[in-house]
């Protein structure tokens, strides 16, 4: 309700709450940045043997763990529930049916407990995952966030001014990882699989394509995927180290490309990576030496901050309480929620 | 699966793309359109010539991460993704008889595998790798009574489909004549 008292400084334990995908994570964090606990329990093994996230499954799964996770993240942080000031939950995009288990308990939570609930969009607590590290960031800077659902580069101007530069025209970065994986029969996720078989491969030996680097800031991977998939069929004793790697190769030179591009065009101070894509070994090392053949800073999440977290949740949350205040008891999810 | 079933070559995306944007010139709302195929056969291509023909101006992408789209053309378009759907309770929890009702016209991708929850009046669309890098055989059955009722019209199309060029969208005047 509106009439819940608030108030915001910078001791503000906000306890954030993340349920959109695979990750059920609660955390508490003060005054944005500083990170008392963050307890993250993945769901990925229950869907290795799907070859992807479930839904259904997913949702269960959230209405299971959910309160456990919270409570340990109270006893982590070593608070009591009297001492949280806020409650915030990622409220979109995602999954709507595992959103919705996030969003109910955090508004539960708010009222039992007398404090103001912040509905937090999942894809500005990615970009945020930079600030919680880096709090001394400087604007503007160019984020490229990579994931299993999205793909786009983000202009981040100041707190909460955000400009989508561009994104994918068909498949996300993380996706074609995952579907190319499971096509060569590697299981999921296909990430941090192709990112490893990649290692042992040659990312020369075969000449995939560069999709869409006549296009300023967009992306496609759709036809990536259907050149891996038409080499495998007609060249079934590939070497798959090599398919990796020169997969890979693909799309990390599209992506830098382009994150350097939009660097470029705004005089970005620095150039950031989000998302879980953000953990693969190679982007990471050629977004460093791209950093340092332009002169701007780069910044690397924490490979714990590329995937999904509650203590960006609670970040966010505590900048946009500041700035805007509570969000309405009243409102939803939104599984299609953009940025901006 | 049975005789009414009508098969075309598509030389490439752009040829996919004409098919859609020809069937989408003829449906209406609730309509349901299942397509079917391996990765990388044009699925998604499909989807955004049938989308781009309905009037949708924005970006169509892969739903497979969000699971249900919908966009705004001359009618809604719900474009469905069942590819991480690995058994029918998920199914049925996507609400897809009340995306159905709610006068839109649904296009689901990896249609097959949730094929038993859905009404039996559909356009099931299978898409197959050809010979060469870029051939998708394609297999049109119209099943139901409405979509057979249809089945001159589809015949006609997909018989105009190798030298087609993919077609623009469709201006307000166009759309209108439908």
């Amino acid at each position: 309700m509106s009439d819940i008292p608030w108030s915001v400084d910078e001791s503000t334990r906000v306890l954030g709450i993340e349920t959109s995908c695979d990750e059920t994570a609660a955390a508490v964090v003060t005054g944005g940045t500083n990170v008392l606990s963050s307890v993250v329990n993945s769901q990925v093994d229950i869907h290795a043997r799907y070859g992807g996230v479930v839904p259904e499954i997913a949702s269960r799964g959230h209405l299971d763990t959910l309160n456990p996770v919270v409570a340990q993240a109270l006893v982590e942080a070593g608070v009591d529930e009297s001492e949280i000031g806020a409650v915030a939950a990622t409220c979109g995009p995602g999954l709507v049916g595992s959103l919705l288990v996030g969003v109910a308990s955090a508004k539960a939570l708010s009222l039992v407990w007398g404090v103001p609930y912040v509905g937090v969009n999942h894809l500005e607590s990615h970009l945020y995952a930079a600030f919680l590290e880096e709090p001394d960031l400087e604007f503007p800077l160019v984020v490229l966030l990579v994931s299993g659902g999205h793909t786009m580069l983000v202009a981040v101007h100041g707190h909460g001014r955000y400009e989508v530069m561009g994104g994918t025209l068909d498949d996300a970065a993380g996706e074609a990882f995952d579907k190319v994986a499971r096509f060569m029969g590697l299981g999921y996720p296909g990430g941090p699989i192709i990112d490893e078989l990649a290692m042992t491969g040659d990312p020369e030996a075969i000449k995939f394509p560069r999709a869409m680097l006549d296009r300023d800031y967009d992306f496609s991977f759709s036809g990536l995927k259907t050149a891996v998939i038409n080499y495998l069929r007609a060249n079934p004793d590939a070497n798959a180290a090599d398919v990796a790697a020169s997969f890979q190769a693909a799309v990390v030179d599209v992506l830098i490309i382009k994150t350097r591009r939009a660097a470029r065009a705004i005089e970005a101070r620095a150039m950031c990576l989000a998302g879980g894509v953000a953990a693969n070994s190679s982007l990471r090392e050629h977004l460093l030496d791209a950093c340092m053949a332009d002169g701007v800073r780069g910044f690397l999440p924490s490979r714990s901050m590329c995937t999904d977290n509650a203590a960006m949740v609670a970040s966010v949350a505590w900048y946009n309480l500041r700035q805007t205040g509570p969000t309405s008891l009243a409102s939803g999810v939104n599984p299609g929620l953009s940025l901006g | 699966m049975s005789n009414l079933a009508i098969t075309m070559m598509s030389r490439g995306p752009a040829d996919t793309q004409a098919l859609a944007g020809g069937i989408a010139q003829f449906v209406v709302g609730g309509d349901l359109i299942l397509l079917s195929g391996e990765l990388g056969t044009g699925k998604t291509a499909f989807s955004q010539g049938f989308g781009a023909a309905l009037g949708v101006t924005g970006r169509i992408t892969s739903p497979t991460f969000i699971l249900v789209q919908t966009y705004e053309g001359r009618i809604p378009m719900h474009h469905v993704d069942a590819y991480r759907l690995e058994n029918i309770e998920e199914a049925v929890d996507l609400g897809l008889p009340e995306l159905l009702d709610g006068g839109g016209v649904t296009v689901v991708e990896w249609g097959e595998r949730i094929r038993s929850t859905l009404p039996v009046d559909l356009l099931d669309i299978r898409l197959e790798y050809g010979d060469r890098d870029n051939d998708r055989r394609v297999e049109i059955t119209p099943v139901g009574r409405s979509w057979i009722e249809r089945v001159d019209r589809l015949k006609t199309l997909a018989s105009s489909i190798p030298e087609a060029e993919v077609p623009p969208a469709p201006t307000e005047e166009e759309a209108k004549d439908d």
